[in-house]
């Protein structure tokens, strides 16, 4: 094996491994950033030493061993030892059981609540948004800060900032590492999934920059979706969730068109959706309504997304259920985006004057004087009804308010097209 | 990204045999890690060739069916996984941690393929060409929107 190799196998084996790791020391030295710093310690004499020695047969044991004697290390040096020498002793006899490959399922019960706590805690609500989403994919995520800084078109300096932030934060709290319970456990899963969707929309719809969806960021939030639905599989919403960004990851390839501008729903080639997430993605929201959370807000928005992913054609699509269930999802998540939404559902169904009727009640919303989507939805439902001049106007409107290149682009393209029938009226 | 992962075949998958339970056993306990860890898309096991058929293509002729089983049993595909990681070190990684997959103290081979994503051929798909026309009309576009 050659030296740069080697380097990389390591960087793999981190990869895999890191997230466990540092969920196992913050459970000992209570302390998130000083875990994080315990474990790249343990990979720096990874890499002194595993060229010489080679990669051991359980890479995992290794580092975590290596790691857990620089823990004892650190407590000494705190002078915490005393409080913490039985927990330790305790600790490290799991560690020696770990090497026996008969007691890993005892072990891994442990890990996954490790996981759980640390997943919780770096989307704890005392952070501010981009601290969880940063501490997020970095801890749980196993991703280096450049790859943060270029996933969000940020300078690395900005990320690693947060990183820091967060973790000082994290420690001036005095933030428990634990699991709470009752409702306090719903609502701190609830931010974990709330920073998750975070991370997957910034991916698939990007609002800043040139590239209409980040693919990356796409596979980074499903990969962390799917690893907390392992270890918290009774929690219906986040099958859920899991369910959502699988289906609509499902159309990532058929959403961009040749030059690189996005493709909308109706009008993508479904041979090309991938019908191994769309399958995933339906088992997940079939697991969450089994769970009796079909009502939940994530559920519901899959569930429209299984009933375009189950439409064969976009004149399948069953529209009157759609318009229901974002009726239901205001009634739960009463907010004019859904309502929004719901008008192009029920445009759809019942034809584009009802839907137009919700979208004018919409106009006097101060949330969504500068969404795009209103001017934008707006134009596209006058176009229908052949109010042309109209529809410009709204589209014009849409342009000027998004800030993302190619979307811009498309809606330019849109009102171009409505200036030309607004002067010389096609049939329609 | 995302890895095919092929197990290939032995004489004993050739001959139809099922996994002992240990085997089984041991790769399910592998499957579960794969799927704690969220790497684990797909996976199935096939059945020996005898149950299969090739259809060969043939230059002006039309395809040929030829029935299993196949001669050249190390080439054959015993079973799979899909697997999405980082990068290929990663994949690999993860499958020499997997137990030996024709069960202990026998030789097998699993063969680690990348699949291809949207992003690996855009321009065989999207010649250049075509590329600079989209941009061309798109300032055009921005450019008329300026002037208003």
């Amino acid at each position: 094996m050659t030296a740069p190799e080697s380097h990389r196998a390591i960087e793999a084996v981190f990869r895999i491994e890191s997230a466990r790791l540092i969920a196992g020391l913050a459970r000992i030295v209570r302390d998130v950033g000083v875990a994080e710093e315990l474990a790249q310690d343990a990979l720096v004499a990874a890499l002194e030493q595993w060229p010489e020695s080679g990669v051991p047969d359980k890479p995992g044991a290794w580092l975590m061993a290596t790691a857990k004697h620089r823990a004892i290390d650190h407590l000494r040096r705190s002078k915490r030892l005393e409080r913490k020498h039985e927990e330790l002793g305790r600790e490290l006899d799991v560690q020696r059981e770990r090497a026996v490959p008969d007691h890993d399922a005892a072990f891994d019960d442990d890990v996954g609540d490790d996981l759980l706590r640390l997943i919780l805690t770096a989307c704890h609500p005392v952070l501010p948004t981009e601290g969880r989403v940063a501490l997020t994919l970095r801890l749980l995520g196993g991703l280096t800060t450049e790859e943060i800084a270029r996933a969000f078109l940020v300078p690395a300096p900005t990320i690693a900032q947060r990183i820091v932030r967060a973790k000082r934060t994290l420690a001036e709290k005095r933030v428990p590492f634990e699991v709470p319970r009752g409702a306090e456990r719903e609502a701190r899963l609830s931010s974990v999934l709330e920073v998750l969707y975070l991370v997957f929309n910034e991916g698939y719809a990007a609002t800043a920059g040139d590239d209409w969806m980040r693919p990356a960021l796409c596979e980074d939030a499903l990969h962390l979706s799917r690893i907390l639905a392992m270890l918290a599989p009774k929690e219906p919403e986040v099958h859920g969730l899991v369910a959502l960004m699988e289906i609509q990851a499902s159309r990532a390839r058929a959403r961009l068109g040749p030059g690189g501008e996005p493709v909308l729903l109706l009008e993508q080639d479904r041979g090309r959706w991938d019908q191994l997430l769309i399958r995933r993605g339906l088992a997940a929201l079939q697991r969450a309504e089994k769970l009796g959370g079909a009502e939940g807000p994530y559920a519901l928005q899959a569930a429209i997304a299984a009933c375009h992913a189950r439409a064969r054609t976009p004149e399948a699509t069953d529209w009157v259920r759609i318009a229901a269930l974002y009726e239901r999802l205001a009634a739960i998540t009463p907010s004019p985006v859904v309502e929004l939404n719901r008008a192009v559902a029920v445009a759809m169904a019942f034809g584009p004057a009802a839907g137009l009727e919700i979208v004018e009640a919409l106009t006097a919303e101060p949330a969504l004087e500068n969404y795009y989507l209103l001017p934008s939805v707006r134009g596209d439902l006058l176009a229908k009804l052949g109010r042309s001049a109209e529809a410009r106007t709204e589209f014009e409107r849409a342009a000027g308010l998004t800030r993302n290149g190619r979307e811009r682009a498309l809606l330019l393209g849109r009102a171009a097209t409505c200036a030309r029938q607004a002067a010389a009226p096609e049939p329609r | 990204m995302r890895f095919m992962v092929i197990v290939k075949a032995s004489k004993s998958s050739e001959a139809g045999e099922l996994p002992s339970k240990q085997l089984l056993a041991d790769m399910g306990k592998f499957n579960e890690e794969m799927m704690q860890a969220g790497v684990l898309l797909a996976g199935e096991g096939l059945q020996p060739s005898s149950k299969g058929a090739r259809v060969k293509f043939a230059a002006g002729k039309r395809p040929m069916v030829v029935d299993g089983p196949f001669a050249e049993t190390k080439e054959l595909v015993a079973g799979f996984w899909l697997i999405q990681v980082k990068s290929k070190e990663e994949a690999i990684e993860w499958m020499k941690r997997c137990p030996a997959p024709m069960g202990p103290g026998q030789d097998a081979e699993i063969e680690i393929r990348q699949v291809f994503e949207a992003e690996d051929f855009p321009s065989e798909i999207f010649p250049p060409e075509a590329a600079a026309r989209e941009q061309e009309m798109r300032d055009e576009l921005q450019k008329k929107a300026a002037k208003r």
